[in-house]
């Protein structure tokens, strides 16, 4: 009999739906059904049955082709390429569990890595944003439950995040959003048309570069003072019938995207975004939320900020003490700097997002990709370790965009022999452990870092 | 089987009501044992020194979602203000610490329980993880209620009965301990950016004022017979003029006794008192009612406190009163995050500098003193600093140090830029009062361990009890002249026993025993409408199923759970 | 004043973090003692001796000490950093956080700097002869209480972010800034001899802004009130007065709200 399992989190973006409902067959090799998720959702479960899976790490060969090897020997190499490092990089964690990263943490302390997550070339910007001006959100419940205007700035739900907008934004009937989408204003706010666009009532096509403007023109009506009569391409009259909406929503909601926080002036996007929803709470209830890429993009600013108090971009090479500084501590600035001699890429594909002069920069030196899949990164690395798929094989708990943690299963067993991010991070953190044993039993002079000490 | 004898010192312990007696103390196995039960033990000289039970905090903000919005929001928490890395792990941050630096800084000050002052149910998980990562001390954690939709339905209708199942259920789920209401009604309000200012003023929609929401969590309190009373942060926190706000919530307790197995007295626990002590209808004739207030508690045994006491730093301020921090972010102009938690709960995060050049700040350093000072039973009166609200909990030594020493308190108030109108506006110089070790003692250890239903586990000395003991270098009848001496070694303690393990000496931290997640586990009787409107909720109204809320067995840590059965 | 020359002859592989490279720290010391300091060049804490030839003693105080640099120090860090008093010479180019946290003494860098220079800054002078990177004179990341005093002089033109959360000091740049000046800024004084990309004095609550050339993109919340002939560094001219940033919030003063204030020259 195959067997149904519910209620099961999906590893695809952000929006994190945890009503998926897959069948296994019946001797819980093959994923034969995956209902209520989208068609990206739907795949991924798929191809982690039907597709070939490395099953062993796998070590570059001089000849260039790649060879097979045992977890051991992967994780002792590893273990070896960090400890010789003198600033190596662990990145990415886009598309792991929370107990992956803190485990990875534990490698990086240890290790006086870099660690960075893929916020750095994401909503990092966002980050920056929060630091500087705080973040008045809310989680997506209360969205359903009370919203009657929904902003989407830079955001294109309908294709990045499917099922967006019809759990928790404009569609969906909550305790005092009875008539769902009719009870609901929607303003959309890009430079391009899209397809959520579509479903606006009211669209303003600010001109590319020009949200800070806009921003600013919003801002300055809400508190009564003129403005010119056009600002980044929207007529002035437009301008004021939008903040009069604002101002007069029982509770709204800014949902921003990558078009926000990766245009001219980045994360001072997102601060005069924040610096208006202030604004607005000071007439009404509004809220802000990041649309987060990642099922897990959430989960390392979560775990490396009760681990070192930092969400992304952090220094841990003084080893007594933790550093952040976008800007110079995160990963493309250092790469493309050459402050970097050793690389990790885990849960996601540096190989496919870095621009080419940071891969050129990195694939300089020792490059070991911690991935379930083939992908660019894994195929120009000098060693691939496999894992199980977070989700399908392995359970975890997950941050979704708007940081509520949700607990993933795993409704198959990851092919034989394969492990998770956890235990192989766990097994090299051993292995860091065992070397730096060994040389302090060598009676090698040991370097032990000073930081920069607390101001008493 | 290991053995440990602590030798000679001077104890204290309320519970039994020892009052420094030199007396030794026997550990066996992790447990506290007659000295005629050990044979060969390894022994600690305690002599010319302060021995007491490892310390209880009752209400401090150490993990969970909004404690790791401060420390994410506040990189400048951690920019030259942390130490340097000691033990097993970094240590960052200052008012809001990492984990790591948590649990080692609590085990420092010799402390082993900390009570989670608030966790918002959907995160559950969220504040399990950090507990998973916060070294050494047991960990517990409430679950909030005081604008949770099943509760205000439940108890528009006084549907105690339901109420207390659901109470039972949500427990279960969140693997929590306690019922914790903040701002009742307040927050939901917060809903729509409005607030519920008094405990009269009606929740928008729900037709429940917050005044029947914490009789009606009272009353279901001891319908289930809890460990630890309904634990409640009071409506109009920050205010002047608050305290007949304060009064009024307090009186609600009248009428109600204990009924519980945990030799708990209380039904009701006002936490950081301070912060509701107020007169005055404006920041310019602000002052202290903090008189009025501790003479009710005083005059009434089923109340218990927390001070809240201001320690003059920078800090993070935090808390599931949503209104209350938008309204700081109007006073001070800082970053200010907000979350909003569907049919549960809001909490607000904005830095907050207590400065000695501000009147209101020094006025409100002195309220919680006073509240302290005036206090006739401190067996019911707990050092607090809601940390990291009235300031961090690494302070805890230098609020112990004010409260022994008038000397403390005098230097302090010296640099107070508006000294005088601190003087007229609280009553702070007219008291000389100075409290002795077996009062701190209460404070600190035994009076929350009872308050919170756990005396006969942790908080004394007792045989039977956990060998959690804190070894002080303080010779109570030879106290040192300068304060400070008593804040150094209150801060590092001589040493700290954990479950019978050495786990800190002379102020550093050898070992990391394991620790633990303390949950009540309520059998109740089986509620098939409590049932199916927590079915249909899920449905309806929540953002995550119902199979995905209930914590996962394997996202608990090392569990020690309290057993309640109310069907018997 | 006595002068220590360091003299870059092992250049590190990656990047070096010269935090200890200030008068405060060479003071006192000999040239060997000096050479004992620390550096780091990623994990590797070494003594500085491993990168510079090191002549010449410290003087008895930070004020009496005198450093030069010299070599190629493009991959140098931090130098300067939280210096109180003396003297600094880099007599090239030099990387990230010069003169970071500085409270008094001078630098002077004869070449360019990168990002994240004279952040923080609370008194002092930081003198750069070539171009400067982002983040000049700004904020640390999260920190409200940005550059608080000192005189930042930059010949050449500045990155993104200059001045964020300015709150005093005086930051003059010779060629032109990219875009955000003093962004959440509440007071202290730019001065910008060329040209200013746009999104300048956003969220500003109050200070000074003086651009003597053109503003390319002007924000909305900026208003136009008149017309006022000042001496700014040393040249008089006439300037178009702005107040704003009328979306940000303002304090009020005697009863009148307190803006920022942008002049362009005419």
């Amino acid at each position: 009999m195959p067997k149904r399992i519910e209620n099961v989190g999906c590893p695809y973006c952000g929006v994190c739906c945890d009503d998926l409902v897959v069948t296994v067959s019946d001797d819980g090799k093959k994923i034969l059904e995956v209902e209520n998720a989208c068609a990206i959702g739907n795949q991924i479960y798929h191809h982690a049955t039907e597709s070939e899976r490395v099953r062993l790490p796998r070590l570059r060969q001089p000849d260039g082709t790649y060879k097979e090897i045992s977890y051991d020997e992967a994780i002792d190499y590893a273990a070896r390429v960090l400890y010789n490092a003198k600033k190596p990089l662990i990145y990415g964690f886009g598309s792991t569990n929370c107990e992956g990263m803190a485990a990875a943490a534990k490698v990086g302390e240890k290790a006086g890595a870099i660690l960075d997550n893929c916020a750095s070339i994401c909503h990092g910007s966002s980050l920056l944003a929060i630091f500087d001006n705080g973040y008045p959100s809310c989680t997506l419940g209360e969205v359903k439950n009370r919203a009657d205007v929904i902003l989407y700035w830079g955001a294109n739900p309908a294709h990045a995040h499917p099922r967006h907008m019809s759990r928790y934004s404009i569609f969906p009937r909550g305790f005092f959003t009875g008539k769902g989408h009719k009870s609901r204003k929607i303003i959309v706010i890009d430079p391009r048309y899209t397809d959520t666009a579509r479903v606006a009532d009211i669209y303003l096509q600010v001109k590319q570069g020009y949200d800070y403007d806009l921003f600013n023109a919003f801002r300055t009506v809400a508190r009564g003072h003129e403005i010119p009569e056009e600002v980044a391409g929207i007529k002035r009259e437009k301008i004021l019938e939008v903040v009069e909406i604002m101002k007069n929503a029982r509770f709204g909601t800014i949902f921003y995207g990558m078009g926000l926080c990766h245009t001219d002036g980045r994360n001072h996007n997102i601060d005069i975004a924040i610096s208006l929803t202030r604004d607005l709470n000071d007439f009404t209830k509004w809220t802000i939320m990041a649309m987060r890429g990642h099922y897990n993009i959430t989960g390392p600013n979560q775990v490396w900020s009760w681990q070192y108090g930092f969400p992304y971009c952090l220094d841990l090479s003084k080893r007594d003490i933790a550093h952040m500084n976008p800007g110079e501590t995160s990963s493309i600035d250092l790469a493309m700097r050459g402050e970097i001699d050793a690389f990790f890429n885990v849960a996601t594909d540096a190989g496919a997002h870095f621009p080419i002069e940071a891969v050129k920069e990195l694939r300089k030196h020792p490059w070991i990709t911690i991935d379930p899949n083939i992908c660019m990164a894994s195929e120009i690395s000098d060693l691939h370790i496999p894992v199980g798929i977070v989700g399908v094989e392995v359970p975890g708990i997950v941050y979704r965009m708007d940081n509520v943690p949700v607990q993933y299963r795993k409704v198959i067993d990851p092919p034989e022999g394969v492990i998770s991010d956890e235990e192989l991070f766990e097994r090299i953190y051993q292995r860091l452990c065992e070397l730096e044993a060994e040389d302090a039993a060598k009676e090698r002079v040991k370097t032990t870092a000073e930081g920069i000490p607390a101001e008493d | 089987m290991s053995e440990l004898l602590i030798k000679n010192g001077f104890v204290f312990d309320p519970l039994q009501g020892i009052r420094g007696d030199r007396m030794d103390i026997a550990v066996k196995d992790g447990r506290i044992v007659e000295t005629s039960a050990l044979q060969h033990p390894e022994t600690i000289d305690a002599s010319g020194m302060t021995v007491m039970a490892g310390g209880i905090d009752i209400h401090s903000h150490v993990v969970g979602p909004k404690v790791n919005v401060g420390r994410l929001f506040r990189p400048e928490d951690k920019l030259f203000k942390s130490p340097l890395k000691r033990c097993n792990r970094m240590e960052m941050g200052f008012s809001v610490p990492s984990t790591f630096k948590a649990g080692y800084d609590y085990a420092r000050m010799g402390y082993v329980f900390v009570n989670e002052a608030a966790m918002p149910p959907l995160h559950s998980p969220h504040v399990h993880e950090e507990i998973r990562d916060t070294p050494i001390i047991d960990n517990a954690a409430m679950p909030v209620f005081g604008n949770n939709w099943f509760t205000l339905e439940y108890l528009k209708n006084h549907e105690i009965e339901n109420n207390a199942a659901y109470t039972a259920w949500l427990l279960r789920a969140t693997r929590g301990f306690a019922i914790k209401v903040v701002n009742p009604g307040g927050t939901e309000a917060w809903g729509w950016g409005l607030n519920c200012e008094n405990v009269h003023d009606p929740v928008p929609y729900f037709e429940i004022t917050p005044a029947e929401i914490i009789a009606g969590l009272i009353e279901t309190n001891e319908h289930l017979g809890l460990p630890h009373s309904v634990h409640l942060h009071c409506n109009n926190l920050g205010n002047p003029g608050n305290y007949t706000d304060t009064l009024d919530s307090l009186k609600l307790a009248e009428g109600y006794t204990p009924k519980n197995n945990f030799g708990r007295e209380q039904v009701l626990h006002a936490t950081h008192l301070q912060f509701h002590s107020y007169g005055g209808d404006s920041w310019g004739n602000f002052e202290s009612r903090a008189p009025d207030v501790i003479d009710y508690v005083n005059s009434h045994d089923n109340i218990t406190i927390d001070i809240g006491q201001v320690t003059l730093d920078e800090t993070t301020t935090m808390t599931a009163d949503g209104p209350f921090e938008h309204h700081l972010r109007a006073l001070n102009n800082l970053k200010w995050a907000n979350t909003d938690v569907e049919l549960e709960t809001a909490a607000g995060v904005v830095p907050y500098i207590y400065s000695p050049k501000v009147k209101v700040c020094t006025i409100q350093w002195a309220v919680g003193l006073e509240l302290a000072l005036l206090s006739k039973d401190l067996m019911r009166t707990f050092v607090s600093t809601d940390h990291p609200n009235a300031g961090p909990f690494i302070r805890y030594p230098r609020v112990i140090t004010w409260l022994m020493s008038r000397a403390a308190r005098d230097a302090t108030m010296k640099t107070f830029k508006w000294l005088e109108r601190t003087i007229d506006a609280t009553s702070i110089d007219g008291i000389d009062r100075e409290l002795d070790l077996y009062e701190i003692a209460q404070m600190t250890r035994a009076g929350p361990a009872k308050a919170l239903g756990i005396s006969n586990t942790y908080g004394g000395l007792a045989p039977g009890m956990d060998a959690d003991i804190a070894i002080y270098a303080l010779n109570p009848e030879n106290m040192p002249e300068n304060p400070e001496e008593i804040e150094k070694a209150l801060s590092r303690c001589a040493c700290l026993l954990k479950d019978g393990v050495v786990t800190v000496r002379d102020g550093e931290v050898l070992t990391e025993p394991p620790k633990r997640t303390v949950w009540v586990d309520v059998k109740v009787p089986e509620n098939a409408q409590v049932q199916r409107d927590i079915y249909e909720h899920f449905l309806r109204y929540y953002s995550v199923n119902l199979g995905n809320y209930s914590l996962f067995e394997e996202h608990l840590f090392n569990p020690r759970v309290i057993e309640v059965d109310t069907t018997q | 004043m006595k002068t220590v020359t360091l003299t870059m002859t092992n250049p590190p592989e990656l990047y070096l973090e010269g935090q200890n490279i200030t008068p405060d720290a060479f003071a006192g010391k000999t040239a060997a003692e000096i050479a004992a300091i620390d550096v780091w060049e990623g994990k590797l804490k070494s003594p500085l001796g491993k990168y510079f030839t090191v002549e010449g003693n410290g003087g008895a105080t930070a004020a009496e000490t005198r450093i030069i640099l010299r070599g190629d120090c493009s991959r140098l860090k931090r130098v300067g950093q939280q210096m109180t008093a003396g003297e600094i010479v880099i007599e090239g180019d030099a990387d990230m956080y010069i003169g970071g946290w500085m409270k008094g003494g001078k630098i002077h860098v004869k070449g360019n700097v990168d990002s994240f220079c004279g952040l923080a800054m609370e008194g002092g002078e930081l003198i750069i002869d070539g171009k400067a990177g982002h983040h000049l004179g700004s904020s640390p990341r999260g920190e409200w209480r940005g550059m608080q005093g000192g005189l930042i002089r930059v010949a050449g033109s500045a990155g993104n972010d200059t001045a964020t959360f300015m709150n005093g000091g005086t930051i003059i740049i010779g060629g032109d800034a990219d875009i955000h000046v003093s962004t959440h800024a509440e007071g202290g004084t730019v001065i910008i001899k060329g040209n200013a990309k746009g999104r300048v004095g956003g969220q500003m609550v109050k200070g000074d802004i003086y651009v003597f050339g053109q503003i390319e993109n002007p924000l909305p919340g900026f208003k136009q009130v008149g017309e006022v002939e000042q001496e700014v560094d040393g040249v008089k001219a006439r300037f178009i007065h702005y107040i704003g940033d009328l979306g940000e919030r303002h304090p009020v003063s005697k009863g009148k709200p307190v803006y920022g204030n942008i002049y362009t020259r005419i």
